[in-house]
């Protein structure tokens, strides 16, 4: 199979997967006994408001004709109601929120840079922490470096966020005053201002995170190193620091590239804690307030959506696996 | 302790060499000297190679030989201790900083491994890997001359195709052409000494005959002194010019390859010698099958077989129009190198393979189309021994378990009889009693054998598959473990199929054999016809690829392959 063919597959896997998310999500929140309908009627509802806000959202179908009405609306986009009052939610449209009177694509478009903004850095900054750390716990196996950071990942995997979060936020936020307690500036208004205000995220979610890259790391590196071509490297003459720097993290990196890709992926859909703790309107605090409110079309967007990254980072992890391993033939 | 050396210094000479294992938990290996904490492993070695000549080192696993080779590049495990003195070209290594021991690696001293395939990196490609040892002793040239450089290399050690192989990742090349490219990066900086530990044992024996060819070759040719590891008296008749024997730490006895051969003084190396099976040394097995057998059910029959495996690239296959009749009590060996279907034949008749034409009987069922019930009576006829019994048996089961597993299967015997059954099995096998309630990895490998021989026996099976039964174990033990398998059949009655690289262990064991090539059974017959008068021309050059333990025999054999290759 060639390389186009089999990403081809993949990405057509992908659509089929996400269908049937989209199929059990619309189930599990659509046939909840909450209604819509009521918590939008307001107070007091007769039932020919109740019936007319049903038309209006198009509850008053069955279920099926309302989940079509729904993918139809990634494509073609919909409208609900008639006339003069009624609203148009354009193509992709996961939905409209009427809590908040805006197209759930419109307040995924507006929260996904601040989720995205947290979850890259903190990523970048656990890979390089638990990788290096792992690296270094593996070639001073035994030592007490290597059961500090044992204790240490431990503790990293085990410590809640909002208490890390917290602690943080008293340590360098209010005692030591040196960074912002919370809030986001977009990157675009000031980069400084945005680094600023995320560094302190970033390395709360990097220290509970690389704990596993530590143990991964640590782990995969022990195994490489008894490999018979890490002899071969030193048998070269090779440096130290080559033999590990290139034969063994280049194959200690094809496991902890998958887990990497996976992690990233469930994160880019929403740090719902890390957000709250910050004070950051990211899509986990959105999804949140959504179930908070029964805000029902807002919350299978946002699902949908963070269904969608998590798959798409399995799908890239697949086809970078290929590039990582050349014994991984794609498709193969 | 040391002997005066006249002349320029040899290559490499060691003297003295003891190495020593901090204790990890409990190192319990026989005749291993405790020294509060610390087990030595090597006591007191004297060796000295010259330049154009090959010293080969041999013993058994646990002998001590490649740690000693390692300890010669300074890449002992670090709980590991070397005293002694270590000279390559006068100077001294033991002790020597990093950083002279790292600009030796690779330059003084090239080094070849046992598994071509693990000994490179997987991730980077084979000319990549030749580059870097270039680069690592000669930053100064430039990358299109290191290119230039490997391609040349490759020729050298006569890869057909060396501009393909160096794009080539691991996996995309051959074990020859690998071991042929490990080579090439071993002499990419000429250098004066060469390790080879076990440079053939992963290979197949016409891929072996090749690679050792190369070898002399190369030593006289760069005038490289060759420290070479080895097991195999054939190999060491092949090449080596010296021969230092080596046996639980010590060397036994050292003397020139012929005067070894021709006359062993220790007692050692004469039961060394004498374990190996010898090509050419006729069975005394039982006779072959009567004229009438054609008409009785046979114990395994493949008729017109095909076996295909679809892969990514297409479809393969391992089993090509194969038929093939094992009478009840028959002794049949099945020869063949690596990826020539035999072990697909022989988990064919288990009715783990299905076939994709023919048919396959075991005890007159045809396990191709048997379902249920009759599948599972045709394999309680069955026995498998496979090649490595650590991995073969389960290491959370004791070894009674192991043994009893086929009985309540396949028998309704209750548990004290099951229990009576494997003592039975167990001293059948020559085995102690106690050793029933032992975990395998509390066993020696030979031990572990007897085990897994006396499991597949446990049902009394009318065929006895033994797939590379003895590869994995060191020669005395393989000659034990066959000597059992001989008498087990002559006392039990069983029909065996016995598959092997080793001619010379089918010869010594069968009364009829298969030779297959490539899927194909070129030639079957008895035994004593096929390998003393082989009519197809692979079976020839299979039998003139295998290396004999006598260095006089073995140069007349080495004449007579470079002739065939030349003409095939």
């Amino acid at each position: 199979m060639t390389f186009a063919r089999f990403v081809l597959s993949r990405l057509a896997g992908m659509v089929i997967v996400l269908l049937a998310i989209a199929l059990i999500s619309y189930l599990i929140f659509y046939l909840l006994p909450a209604n819509p309908a009521q918590l939008s009627c307001g107070r007091p509802c007769t039932p020919d408001r109740l019936a007319q806000a049903e038309a209006f959202m198009g509850l008053d179908k069955p279920w099926w004709a309302q989940f079509l009405t729904f993918l139809g609306g990634f494509f073609v986009g919909r409208t609900f109601g008639v006339g003069g009052t009624a609203i148009h939610c354009d193509a992709p449209c996961f939905g409209y929120s009427f809590r908040l009177s805006e197209s759930v694509t419109q307040l995924i478009a507006e929260r996904a840079p601040v989720t995205f903004s947290i979850a890259i850095g903190a990523a970048v900054l656990w890979l390089l922490l638990g990788v290096s750390t792992g690296v270094a716990s593996a070639l001073r196996r035994g030592s007490l470096i290597d059961r500090s950071l044992t204790t240490l990942s431990v503790a990293g995997v085990s410590a809640p966020a909002y208490l890390v979060g917290l602690l943080g936020i008293f340590l360098f936020g209010f005692t030591l005053n040196m960074v912002p307690v919370g809030g986001y500036v977009p990157l675009t208004q000031s980069p400084v201002q945005w680094l600023w205000h995320l560094i302190l995220p970033w390395i709360v979610l990097a220290l509970l995170n690389a704990a596993i890259y530590t143990r991964l790391t640590r782990g995969e590196m022990l195994e490489v190193m008894g490999e018979d071509y890490i002899r071969t490297a030193r048998a070269k003459g090779l440096r130290e620091g080559r033999v590990v720097g290139r034969h063994a993290l280049r194959n200690v990196l094809i496991p902890v590239a998958t887990v990497f890709g996976l992690d990233l992926g469930s994160l880019l859909g929403g740090a719902i804690l890390t957000e709250k703790v910050f004070a950051m309107q990211g899509l986990g605090s959105l999804l949140l307030d959504a179930v908070g409110n029964l805000d029902l079309q807002v919350l299978v967007g946002v699902t949908l959506f963070s269904a969608f990254l998590i798959i798409l980072a399995n799908v890239v992890v697949d086809i970078s696996y290929g590039l990582l391993d050349p014994r991984v033939k794609a498709g193969g | 302790m040391t002997a005066p050396t006249p002349g320029p210094a040899p290559a490499l000479a060691v003297h003295d060499l003891r190495i020593a294992f901090a204790r990890e938990g409990a190192d319990t290996r026989p005749g291993a000297v405790g020294d509060g904490g610390v087990t030595e492993v090597v006591h007191g070695v004297d060796f000295a190679v010259e330049r154009g000549r090959v010293l080969a080192l041999v013993g058994e696993s646990g002998s001590g030989k490649s740690v000693t080779a390692m300890s010669v590049l300074g890449l002992l495990p670090g709980t590991a201790r070397a005293t002694g003195r270590i000279e390559i070209d006068g100077a001294e290594v033991l002790g020597a900083p990093e950083e002279t021991l790292r600009a030796l690696r690779g330059r003084a001293v090239g080094t070849v491994f046992q598994e071509p395939s693990s000994a490179l990196n997987p991730v980077f490609t084979v000319g990549d890997q030749i580059v870097e040892a270039i680069w690592a002793h000669h930053p100064e040239t430039t990358p299109a001359q290191r290119r230039q450089r490997v391609v040349e290399l490759l020729e050298a050690v006569g890869v057909a195709d060396p501009r393909r192989i160096a794009r080539s990742y691991p996996h995309q090349a051959s074990g020859g052409q690998l071991q042929r490219a490990v080579i090439a990066m071993a002499i990419s900086n000429d250098p004066t000494l060469l390790i080879a530990d076990e440079p053939t044992t992963a290979l197949d024996v016409t891929v072996q005959a090749g690679i050792l060819e190369l070898l002399r070759d190369l030593t006289r040719r760069l005038d490289t002194a060759v420290l070479l590891i080895t097991h195999d008296m054939g190999v060491v008749a092949d090449v080596a010019d010296e021969v230092a024997v080596m046996e639980q730490g010590s060397i036994v006895e050292t003397a020139p390859t012929r005067q070894l051969f021709a006359a062993p003084r220790h007692a050692y190396t004469r039961s060394l010698l004498g374990a190996v099976p010898e090509l050419g040394v006729r069975s005394r097995g039982p006779v072959p099958a009567d004229e009438d057998a054609g008409t009785t059910t046979a114990a395994a029959e493949l008729v017109d077989a095909v076996v295909t495996f679809r892969g990514s690239s297409g479809t393969t296959t391992a089993v090509d129009h194969v038929s093939l009749r094992i009478e009840p009590g028959e002794f049949v060996g099945l020869v063949g190198e690596s990826g020539s279907g035999k072990s697909t034949i022989g988990r064919t008749l288990s009715g783990l393979v299905p076939l994709t034409s023919g048919r396959a009987l075991l005890a007159g069922i045809d396990v191709g189309t048997a379902r249920g019930s009759t599948l599972r009576r045709a394999r309680s006829e069955l026995g498998l021994v496979f090649q490595d019994p650590a991995s073969s048996l389960n290491p959370r089961h004791t070894v009674g378990r192991s043994i009893a597993d086929p009985l309540r299967l396949h028998t309704d015997l209750d548990q004290p009889a099951r229990r009576a059954r494997v003592l039975e099995l167990l001293d059948a096998v020559r085995l102690a009693p106690a050793l029933a309630d032992r975990y395998p990895h509390e066993l020696s490998g030979g031990q572990r054998q007897r085990v897994a021989i006396a499991r597949a026996l446990s049902c009394r099976p009318t065929l006895l598959i033994a797939d590379e039964p003895t590869s994995a174990l060191d020669v005395s033990v393989q000659q034990q473990i066959l000597e059992l398998l001989r008498r087990l059949q002559a006392e039990l009655g069983f029909a065996c199929l016995f598959i092997s690289h080793d001619l010379a262990v089918v010869g010594e064991l069968t009364t009829r054999v298969g030779v297959l090539r490539a899927g194909r059974l070129v030639e079957q017959g008895p035994t004593a016809t096929v390998l003393g008068d082989p009519q197809d021309a692979y079976t020839r050059r299979l039998l003139a690829a295998v290396p004999v333990p006598d260095p006089e025999r073995q140069a007349e054999r080495r004449r007579r392959w470079r002739e065939l290759a030349e003409t095939s």
